[in-house]
């Protein structure tokens, strides 16, 4: 890479790659403003939105109307219990399938993988009335239960990629330093697998947080994470604009905080380990 | 190195992920096939009895089947061609020296990480609304007539919106796999005196195929199955009803189980087809 570069070429791709990506994050400064205007200010020419007054109006109403927090807090239950549950199952499949594998490993992790094609909309009805039976419709648990089994396969997936990382050699030397089962458990594997493990629970937090098939069409008022609440701006009454704003910077914030620090597991994570 | 006992313990292990994907899979898949094959409507009637074949008749012969499965292909199509021609412009851009790589990498990948529905909305309210949205203010600026983007111009309003989210994607996986090109081959065709299009067309290229197969794979499936994003802006009117969309609206708007069951199906055969080209390329990833 020492190739001598031009300051003058680097300084055009500065600029233009500057002006491409504010096009592209346009959208989200977009509403970071408008979230700060009163309902008259939000619609008036884009000039004017920007020197009007700035206030926190919106933040509080958005509150104050609709419990904006409870909404909030349904999206964090359901995005990191179901999370958290998925790992828990994958990581002893993960772990088993990457340290004993056997001549079925490659079927079971394909078929898995086949599973996260299966298009929601065609097991909707089941589902639907399946949650109605149980008595989990509009409820956390089962929107916890439904995003934890969507995402397995991408969880089972990250998990096995990484954990096919540590090489078995080292296993072998602590066995010959004479450290037990329980050992080289804790001290040997868990810490080489930690970051994995944090990687996996990261993006897969984010896909769940994001999720607005099953979580539109299985909650109502009770239990719905901030998607469904979003969703019901689409009918509004009267100006919305700022409060609108306000509601998505808050839904979007914690997660475009936590994908861009996910950039790299994105990539292996939704590709299954084929571009790393 | 693999003893009987550790492969017991093994398939011990892997049960419960094995147990629960078996049944997520089969059991709405079972139930699905199930009512496709009945007159089922909740709300008139309830369960009544066995049709045959005569949902999946019906449903490719209802007026909205056609349009969907175009609505569907051209949404599909439109997106993937966008994402996938700007990405690579993107990835190319962004590999660049620079200053401030870092953050114009955060810039650019950010909409995907915004939710389904807020993209919508956002897109539909702020930017597309003819009368208040920042769209219309600009065509006002230049002397235009502002444009009613999700009704008379709802297809490319919709794909426009779709781009913007999945757009990300296909730049940064595709950025990924420029940044593993061994640079001592480009610096090589350089000196060698390749043009900057030869090089493109030559090495950056091939080297791409893989990953702009991903890209297009994997987008494919999430885009079937788009649905929040037409459910906030048109809510399928104005001819964006997706498959997906008309299955939806059968199932559970006018609760036609049994023909929306029937579409599931076709669907899920549709979805199957492009898994299966899917699924091979991963795999041949996991032998090497």
């Amino acid at each position: 890479m020492a190739r001598a570069i031009t300051t003058q070429r680097k300084t055009i791709n500065t600029l233009f790659a500057w002006a491409v990506g504010l096009i592209i994050f346009f959208p989200i400064l977009w509403i970071f403003v408008l979230s700060f205007k009163s309902e008259g200010d939000a619609i008036k020419a884009p000039f004017e939105v920007l020197t009007s007054a700035w206030t926190l109006d919106s933040y509080a109403t958005v509150q104050d109307r609709s419990d904006y927090f409870k909404h909030f807090w349904n999206s964090v239950t359901i995005a990191v219990g179901s999370t958290l549950l998925g790992i828990l199952v994958a990581v002893p499949a993960a772990w088993s399938m990457a340290f004993v594998p056997s001549k079925r490993t490659r079927g079971i992790l394909m078929w898995m993988l086949s599973t996260k094609m299966l298009p929601a909309v065609g097991v909707l009805y089941p589902i639907y009335i399946g949650f109605i039976k149980l008595g989990l419709l509009d409820t956390r648990i089962g929107l916890v239960i439904v995003l934890m089994l969507i995402n397995l396969p991408i969880i089972v997936w990250m998990l096995y990629t990484y954990f096919k990382e540590i090489p078995g050699e080292i296993l072998e030397a602590a066995r010959m330093d004479g450290a037990g089962l329980r050992e080289e458990v804790m001290y040997v594997l868990t810490p080489m697998a930690v970051p994995g493990i944090a990687s996996t629970l990261l993006l897969n937090v984010i896909l769940a947080w994001n999720e607005a098939f099953w979580t539109l069409n299985l909650t109502a008022a009770k239990a719905a994470p901030l998607t469904a609440f979003i969703a019901s701006y689409s009918s509004p009454e009267g100006l919305f604009y700022a409060k609108l704003s306000a509601a998505s910077v808050m839904a979007i914030a914690p997660i475009l905080i936590m994908g861009w620090f996910s950039q790299k597991q994105l990539v292996r994570g939704l590709t299954f380990g084929a571009v790393k | 190195m693999a003893t009987q006992h550790s492969q017991s313990a093994a398939r011990i292990m892997m049960a419960p992920a094995v147990i629960l994907l078996l049944g997520w899979m089969l059991v709405p898949l079972t139930m699905t096939l199930y009512f496709s094959f009945k007159k089922y409507l909740p709300l008139r009637g309830g369960d009544l009895g066995w049709v045959g074949f005569e949902n999946y008749t019906r449903f490719v012969s209802s007026s909205s089947f056609w349009p969907a499965v175009a609505t569907t292909l051209i949404i599909v199509g439109g997106v993937l061609v966008i994402t996938i021609f700007l990405g690579v412009l993107l990835a190319l851009l962004l590999d660049q020296p620079m200053w401030g790589q870092g953050v114009v990498r955060i810039l650019v990948i950010a909409p995907f990480f915004v939710m389904p529905t807020v993209s919508g909305l956002v897109w539909k309210n702020m930017f597309m609304d003819p009368t208040n949205g920042f769209l219309a203010y600009m065509w006002r600026a230049f002397g235009a007539e502002p444009v009613q983007w999700l009704s008379q111009a709802s297809m490319p309003s919709l794909i426009m919106i779709v781009s913007w989210q999945w757009l990300p994607f296909a730049t940064l996986i595709l950025l990924t796999a420029i940044q593993s090109l061994d640079s001592e081959q480009i610096e090589a065709a350089e000196m060698d005196g390749a043009s900057w299009f030869s090089r493109f067309r030559f090495i950056i290229l091939p080297h791409l195929s893989r990953a702009i197969t991903v890209v297009l794979l994997i987008q494919t499936i999430f885009l079937l199955s788009i649905f929040a994003e037409i459910f906030v802006t048109t809510a399928g009117s104005f001819g964006t009803k997706t498959l997906t969309y008309l299955i939806f609206q059968r199932v559970l708007e006018s609760q036609n189980v049994g023909l929306g069951s029937a579409g599931g199906v076709y669907a899920i055969i549709l979805a199957n087809i492009v898994a299966a080209f899917l699924i091979r390329i991963v795999g041949k990833n996991l032998d090497a």
